[in-house]
């Protein structure tokens, strides 16, 4: 942990440690849908947790909720032990579109908003600011504006922004769902990093196995939706950086391909799309 | 790159990299800035031929020729009517479009953000915005008499509803996705307001201010017509009664410009003020 020692004293909840997440038997119906069913999970302090699933199964809907951005039909939200009730600047939120950054606003007026909100002076912005964009290595497009950056940066500057507040959860929707592969190895990188630097708890969605096996240090599953529940909690030992080559990861990698696979299948069973076990491009 | 070597100007040159680019492929000749300029001379030219053939065949009380308008310009100029007229019309367009704005830009802020008033004011927006101002010219002048006040009051009128309009579908547009954002940032809903929704919305209060400055001009010639003895208006009608056709053309001649100057000056300002607003102009 890197953070100088004199933090204002009214951030004393949101030091970059981490707060554990807890779901207890939560159900969110959308209309007459139910999205997800008997939900409970425990994200302890510091996790690394990827939630893996077929689209469609309910992963943002469940971000949606921990964020405040939903609530709950039926069951229980806390964070660090209180209830959630809304949006709050101790859950920070990285979205899968850019969409998300304010286009009239400067990258360093961007990472400075949450800090603006909260009546930081503007030294003190500059500075926070400054230190959170050379972590993401942003440091020389502090003054451009979103649309003049590469997808990759506008990540990086998204990150920047969530991190600045020092949250102890960050959620990240998909972060890098719309980046070049190439790209996005480089950012899964930097997340790996960032998050050991600053250990905040992470809860992260995405439907790439490869990533979630890079990131996570629990992985969980999720069947397909509607009424979507856990299927499976895979912890990872596997030793930071990680190597996707090493033989313990290509066995994870096959035991989760497999799961999501059979995921995949019964999705398109229930929608009448195949007759029988098999679908192409999936096989077991 | 290191700080030494950008800053030396031997650097510079060594690697322009202009030098190592392959030649652009040359433009049409009509795409060209000059192509484009003389394109437009060349369209205006033919515009002014057309009338002046035409003029031949017509007496000039039915068409004035462009030699007899450009007299005309002259007399109006010389004796102070032209510019005493373009002053009164445009200070009438510059008060009514200016309130227009300040009371219109806020209105639609708060009746896009707050359903309720947006609910409880809809019936009005909806009713009035189909009236042309015209119609309310016999009424301005009872309530407010011939002098200024009525005048500006039309072209309120004319400009409010519109940015009105304008601005309510800018706050209803707003991405739920930046409303999110600034909220798990820690803003509190009026700080989404004025940080979030306000700065998205500002394209579409431009793109009202735009249309009610046309409708502006509309609505000047009007009003003045029935009442106001100076102005661009007055100065056609007058004109009329004096059988003066050439100054007539003048006066329309000189709202066309005067509009086109108009929509410049906004366009010009909003790019430079608002171009960080991805304002399309």
């Amino acid at each position: 942990m890197n953070q100088p020692a004199n933090q204002p004293a009214d951030r004393s909840t949101a030091t970059c440690s981490g707060a554990e997440i807890r779901l207890e038997h939560v159900s969110i119906t959308l209309g007459s849908n139910q999205i997800v069913s008997g939900i409970n999970l425990d994200v302890a302090a510091g996790d690394f947790v990827c939630l893996l699933g077929p689209s469609g199964c309910g992963k943002s809907t469940l971000l949606n909720l921990v964020a405040g951005f939903l609530p709950a039909t039926s069951g229980r939200v806390s964070v660090g032990g209180r209830p959630v009730g809304g949006p709050s600047v101790d859950r920070g939120v990285v979205f899968q579109s850019t969409e998300a950054l304010f286009p009239w606003l400067t990258v360093q007026e961007n990472v400075e908003y949450g800090l603006r909100m909260r009546g930081v002076s503007r030294a003190e912005r500059a500075r926070s600011a400054q230190r959170y964009l050379e972590l993401v290595g942003l440091s020389q497009a502090a003054g451009r504006f979103p649309s003049e950056l590469s997808g990759g940066m506008r990540q990086r500057a998204q990150i920047a922004r969530v991190l600045v507040n020092e949250p102890s959860v960050v959620l990240m929707d998909e972060p890098f769902g719309a980046l070049d592969a190439q790209t996005r190895e480089v950012m899964q990188t930097e997340v790996d990093r960032i998050w050991r630097a600053t250990r905040p708890t992470i809860l992260f969605i995405t439907h790439d196995i490869w990533e979630a096996i890079l990131l996570g240090n629990k992985i969980i599953t999720m069947t397909a939706g509607p009424s979507a529940r856990f299927k499976s909690v895979v912890p990872v030992d596997l030793p930071h950086p990680r190597d996707p080559t090493a033989p313990e990861a290509v066995k994870l990698y096959r035991d989760l391909r497999e799961d999501i696979a059979a995921e995949v299948r019964r999705t398109l069973q229930v929608q009448g799309l195949v007759k029988d076990d098999t679908v192409p491009g999936v096989a077991a | 790159m290191s700080a030494v070597n950008t800053s030396s100007p031997a650097y510079r040159t060594a690697a322009a990299p202009e030098a190592a680019k392959p030649p652009k492929p040359a433009k049409p000749f009509l795409d060209t800035r000059i192509g484009r300029a003389l394109t437009a001379i060349f369209s205006v030219t033919l515009g002014i031929a057309i009338w002046e053939v035409l003029s031949w065949r017509f007496p000039p009380l039915f068409l004035p020729s462009p030699q007899l308008t450009l007299q005309a310009v002259g007399e109006l100029w010389a004796d102070g009517t032209l510019l005493q007229s373009i002053g009164a019309s445009l200070a009438r367009i510059m008060a009514g479009w200016g309130l227009g704005l300040v009371v219109g830009i806020p209105l639609g802020i708060v009746m896009g953000y707050f359903s309720f008033v947006r609910r409880l004011l809809d019936p009005y927006v909806e009713f009035f915005r189909f009236i042309p101002p015209i119609a309310f010219v016999t009424l301005a002048v009872i309530w407010l008499g011939a002098g200024e006040a009525s005048k500006v009051a039309l072209i309120f009128y004319t400009t409010v509803f519109i940015v009105m309009i304008n601005t309510i579908a800018g706050v209803l547009s707003v991405s739920e996705l930046r409303l999110r954002a600034a909220a798990a940032l820690g803003a509190n809903p009026l700080q989404i307001l004025l940080t979030v929704i306000v700065p998205s919305t500002v394209p579409y209060m431009v793109t009202g201010a735009r249309i009610a400055m046309g409708n502006s001009f509309l609505t000047i010639v009007s009003a003045e017509i029935v009442a106001a003895q100076i102005g661009i208006g007055a100065m056609i009608w007058t004109s009329r009664n004096y059988g003066k056709t050439e100054w007539v053309f003048v006066g329309i001649i000189t709202l066309g410009l005067l509009g086109y100057t108009c929509d410049r000056v906004v366009r010009f300002v909003v790019k430079r003020v608002l171009r960080r607003y991805a304002v399309a102009v």
